[in-house]
């Protein structure tokens, strides 16, 4: 048994026991003209997003969480960006030649999520799991809009997605993002910093610089999109205990906290 | 809707075909770049190349199969993406006439036919800039499907639309996604201002017509390659 099932089980006693949880199915919908041939009724699990920076916990939180969950006896399905069988590998090297226009990319970018989308996601959701996604449409159009690209045109691309049924946006300010990451792998990343965008030669100015950039897009996003924003400068264990909170209500069928189409 | 290069300010002009496969749309704008060519002008004809990352993409999903209408347009966007900010963009800068053998349209067209709605397609392809001028190359759909299927081609899986589960019939199931393309052209003929040319004439009938109307639209003088 992992440390984070034994953790489980002291905290949430209710777990130990067989009974399990049947989540209520509530209603799907894209947030734009959606996909051909797809019927929205069937997808009876849960989309559950998490969205953050490099550094804010996002993977060991849903690691945290998968546990969780499967120990509630759901099925999880995770997915991320850059993870399609169709694409995956030449977007990898597109980004170590930083060869591609910022058009282009971005549509590499939506083939990836598409191919996911529709072979994994979707899938899944018919089955009646629960998707874990790390990272979803949210950075990739925070991303691309700190570049300059129009969101209306974003918007219109990323119509195809689904909304999910619960984001999570883990917040820390960049002056502490940059901290933990350097207390983990001792370098910055080149687009973390978003070195392409020349704010600053100097890599840990440019990181700041880009890193408040994406928060105060996400932030404005937030507005449209009414996805929760989560104080991830707290310990591993109280973030997560709250995001299963949320999550036990997403599960339970309250909608209150439901994010919007945009 | 999106604008020409003319009113966007280019100096350069865009000059594109488009028409069903045997229509002999590939014949007239060659024609058409052989003689702005003698004239002495800075001509580009551009052709289909895509890089070699797009490509290894494109390639692997057809190949396997995986490819759903929508990441099917999605590649294909990407794929013009990178040409159109590579090759077209930059030559239009520097004042360049240039041809282009099918443009946003063919994907309209297509994608379409396979499902995807008409307003995401134009919107993912809205970074785009459209043509000065637009030749639609109308022939009798059956004097087009004869043209190519006549000569009983291997038709790849997505030319041939199968991947629509029309026919399991290759060539029947080219036959009906060929129809459908052509009405999708026929609709968008008027949306987008195609000059409408009849392909059942004679090559040089098209052809004079081509070159008449290029040069009524356009100032040539313009682009002589001496200036």
């Amino acid at each position: 048994m992992t440390r984070a099932m034994a953790r489980t089980k002291r905290s949430r006693p209710a777990s130990a026991d067989a009974a399990v949880l049947v989540p209520k199915v509530t209603p799907k919908r894209f947030f734009g003209l959606g996909l051909p041939g797809v019927d929205l009724e069937k997808l009876t699990g849960k989309l559950i997003v998490v969205e953050g920076a490099d550094g804010s916990g996002r993977s060991t939180q849903i690691a945290r969480l998968v546990q969780w969950l499967e120990a509630s006896g759901h099925h999880t399905l995770q997915v991320g960006l850059k993870r399609s069988t169709l694409v995956s590998e030449e977007l990898e090297t597109a980004q170590h030649g930083n060869i591609l226009s910022r058009t282009t990319l971005s549509l590499f970018y939506a083939t990836d999520f598409a191919d996911q989308l529709e072979n994994n996601i979707l899938p899944a959701l018919r089955a009646g799991s629960m998707v874990l996604a790390d990272r979803y449409i949210y950075t990739l159009m925070v991303r691309d809009l700190v570049r300059g690209m129009d969101e209306g045109w974003l918007k219109n691309l990323y119509g195809i997605a689904l909304v999910p049924d619960a984001v999570f946006y883990l917040e820390v300010r960049p002056e502490i993002l940059v901290q933990r990451v350097f207390a983990k792998q001792q370098a910055l990343d080149y687009w973390e910093s978003g070195m392409d965008l020349g704010l600053s030669r100097d890599m840990f100015d440019s990181f700041l610089q880009y890193q408040s950039r994406m928060r105060d897009t996400f932030r404005r996003l937030q507005r449209h999109y009414r996805f929760d924003i989560i104080d991830a400068e707290r310990s591993m264990d109280e973030v997560n205990a709250e995001l299963r909170r949320r999550i036990e209500a997403v599960l339970a069928g309250d909608l209150t906290r439901q994010p919007a189409a945009g | 809707m999106t604008r020409t290069f003319a009113d966007l300010g280019f100096p350069g002009r865009l000059i594109a075909v488009e028409g069903l496969d045997g229509s002999g749309k590939s014949t007239q704008i060659y024609l058409l770049k052989r003689w702005l060519e003698m004239r002495g002008l800075k001509v580009f004809f551009s052709e289909w190349n895509s890089s070699a990352l797009v490509k290894s993409a494109t390639s692997k999903g057809k190949k396997q199969n995986l490819l759903t209408p929508t990441t099917f347009s999605l590649i294909h966007a990407t794929d013009f993406a990178d040409r159109y900010e590579r090759q077209l963009f930059p030559l239009l800068k520097a004042g360049y006439l240039v041809l282009c053998d099918r443009y946003i349209y063919t994907a309209f067209a297509r994608d379409v036919v396979r499902g995807c709605p008409p307003a995401w397609v134009r919107g993912a392809y809205s970074f785009a800039a459209r043509p000065d001028i637009t030749f639609f190359f109308r022939s009798h759909l059956e004097v087009s499907l004869s043209r190519i299927l006549d000569n009983r081609p291997t038709l790849k899986h997505h030319e041939a639309g199968m991947d629509l589960g029309l026919s399991a019939d290759p060539y029947e199931s080219f036959r009906i996604f060929q129809g459908r393309i052509f009405e999708q052209y026929l609709a968008m003929s008027t949306e987008f201002d195609f000059v409408v040319v009849d392909a059942n004439q004679r090559i040089e009938e098209q052809q004079g017509l081509v070159r008449r109307l290029v040069e009524s639209r356009i100032n040539l003088e313009q682009f002589s390659a001496s200036k």
